[in-house]
């Protein structure tokens, strides 16, 4: 039978990042009248195993001690073998670090094609097309792949998760062979932000700009974040100057981010950070000009200097939080 | 040990052009250039400024490739101005917006000609389609390993020492060359302005010209540039432009409607 495979990572678990790539998988796989076939590379816990058995056909483990932690060739090597083996018409990937580096060199030992940060999928007289966002986020494009499998990463978070069935998928092992020496040896991995969620999953992002003038004020932002159980972000302008973690840049040259809910403040929306933000469904702005860029995204904002505006939106939030 | 470093650049319409001035053409699926500027790709800098500092610490020779249309030169002159040792323009006469693997087979098979290189450096993803493919494909053309989002490089006793960014930290590796790696922004890897000496000198420096028929390629398939994928459509998506401007008798009034409004959007979610 035909098949999408969808390929998660153990380490990651089965966060909102896995749950959209099942989601896209799961209404592809109808559309091509395919079985979903979770791959899960490394040794996924149990609360995984079982989520993922729920929403796939099919589930495959890769759990070689080799993979136990990610390595760009290694990993390959693993998923070339395991989508060989199945034929796949179309392997989905979310768009982290990870899978960006490997989409690609997958797409091209399996002859297949790969597009980029995907925001819908449709088949379309057989083909795979995706829509994708493109210059900065100032146009659309809808692109078919001309090759068999459709190797496609996610803006994951735009996807809805799927739905989990009674039955649970059979899990198998994968039978690989990899090799015992690779050309790149990792030496050191670094986890800086472990304690706080990926800027790409949050559901609601509150964001500061130059407009802000220094360090200062991210610490009142920070409280109209904690009232809303959001996460923090800023502009290029406010990155560079070193007010806030370079990790915090929304835009073309940093993160690209599509919460349910944006909130601008003292940002003008330049080009740049439009590129980062622009598919958020819903952007609310504080600025202090009205012919702000920024504005013409927003389904809602406030023309007003954010000094005299932040104070008084902490509070009003609060009591209507409470 | 000092490298052979082959930076690929690409020529792209500046990506910081408003969006009011913004205009696409329907039918060849490709952007209005109209006024705005043509720039090099912000990452492709980023790379060119870590192959120029990863030269000045452990000697070594770059040469920067292009594949693109007559304008592309200009790309190159300004890598040059930075200080490249040499460039080669692969005049691009067919699709100007190639798909990603026939750019890769391009630059493979100019890489392949130019012959003697220990590290290969793309930036990341370029600033108009936003593809993020041609270092992983120009890795598999080449038959190269490859790792991707790099921003720091030193040289060691048989390859050289990557730092590179993930999605929670980072990850340092030692690899051997030849490589491939994509290279990412990072405080230390800003773009350096050339001299205005170097800008003038840079026009007169030598460029190599090469055309698809010196590479030996498929040119017909390169030319074409949609084997790979195909754009079926391009076009500028009607946003919600109306902004509720919150409105009240009072700043109190109007933030109070502003907090509201945010708590039916969140509480919705």
């Amino acid at each position: 039978m035909n098949q999408v495979i969808i390929i998660l990572f153990a380490q990651a678990g089965y966060d909102r990042a896995a749950q959209g790539v099942a989601g896209a998988g799961r209404r592809l796989a109808g559309e091509l009248g395919a079985q979903l076939h979770a791959v899960v590379t490394g040794s996924p816990d149990e609360a995984m195993q079982s989520a993922v058995a729920a929403v796939a056909d099919a589930v495959t483990v890769a759990d070689d001690v080799a993979l136990a932690s990610y390595h760009p060739e290694l990993y390959l090597q693993a998923l070339t073998q395991i989508c060989q083996a199945h034929q796949p018409q179309a392997v989905l990937l979310s768009n982290d670090f990870y899978s960006q580096e490997l989409a690609p060199r997958l797409a091209h030992r399996l002859g297949g094609s790969a597009v980029a940060d995907g925001l819908a999928l449709h088949v379309h007289n057989g083909a795979i097309r995706v829509n994708r966002s493109v210059y900065g986020g100032k146009a659309m494009a809808t692109i078919e792949l001309k090759r068999s499998p459709a190797v496609i990463w996610l803006r994951s978070r735009a996807f809805d998760p799927a739905p989990a069935s009674e039955t649970s998928a059979t899990i198998n092992q994968a039978t690989l062979d990899l090799s015992s020496e690779t050309p790149t040896r990792l030496t050191e991995r670094k986890v800086e932000a472990s304690e706080e969620a990926r800027l790409e999953d949050a559901k609601i992002i509150v964001s500061g700009g130059r407009g802000l003038g220094g360090p200062e004020p991210f610490k009142e932002l920070q409280k109209i974040a904690d009232i809303l159980g959001a996460q923090m972000a800023a502009s290029r302008a406010a990155c560079d100057s070193g007010w806030v973690p370079p990790s915090w840049q929304v835009g073309q040259t940093g993160k690209k981010v599509a919460p349910g809910l944006y909130v601008a403040i003292a940002i003008s929306g330049a080009s740049q950070h439009l590129a980062g933000m622009s598919d958020s469904k819903c952007v609310a702005a504080i600025n202090i000009d009205k012919d702000a860029p920024i504005f013409k995204h927003c389904r809602f904002g406030i023309v007003e200097d954010y000094r005299k505006v932040v104070p008084l939106l902490i509070e009003r939030l609060a009591a209507l939080k409470a | 040990m000092a490298l052979n470093i082959i930076v690929c650049v690409k020529q792209i319409l500046d990506p910081e052009i408003p969006s009011r001035d913004f205009r696409v053409d329907n039918e060849k699926h490709e952007a209005v250039r109209g006024s705005a500027n043509l720039v090099t790709n912000i990452f492709c800098e980023n790379a060119l400024e870590t192959a120029l500092q990863l030269k000045e610490k452990s000697g070594g020779k770059i040469t920067a490739v292009t594949y693109g249309a007559e304008s592309a030169e200009d790309s190159l002159r300004k890598a040059l101005a930075m200080k490249t040792d040499a460039a080669v323009h692969i005049l691009n006469d067919g699709n100007l917006h190639p798909d990603a693997l026939s750019v890769a087979k391009v630059l493979a098979a100019a890489i392949r000609k130019i012959g003697d290189y220990d590290l290969i450096m793309v930036g990341r993803e370029s600033g108009d389609w936003g593809v993020g493919q041609t270092g992983g494909l120009l890795a598999e053309e080449l038959g190269l390993p490859s790792v991707s989002f790099v921003d720091t490089i030193e040289v060691s006793d048989d390859g050289v020492n990557l730092k590179r960014q993930t999605d929670v930290g980072f990850d340092r590796f030692a690899a051997k060359t030849p490589l491939v790696v994509t290279i990412t922004n990072d405080d230390h890897n800003v773009p350096r302005i050339p001299k205005t000496r170097d800008i003038m000198m840079s026009s007169r420096q030598p460029l190599a010209k090469w055309t698809l028929a010196d590479l030996g390629v498929n040119t017909d398939e390169i030319r074409a540039g949609n084997g790979y994928y195909e754009v079926v459509e391009l076009f500028i998506p009607v946003k919600e432009t109306n902004c509720e401007f919150v409105d009240g008798d009072t700043l109190e009034d109007k933030v109070d409607k502003l907090a509201q409004r945010i708590i039916e959007v969140t509480g919705a979610m």
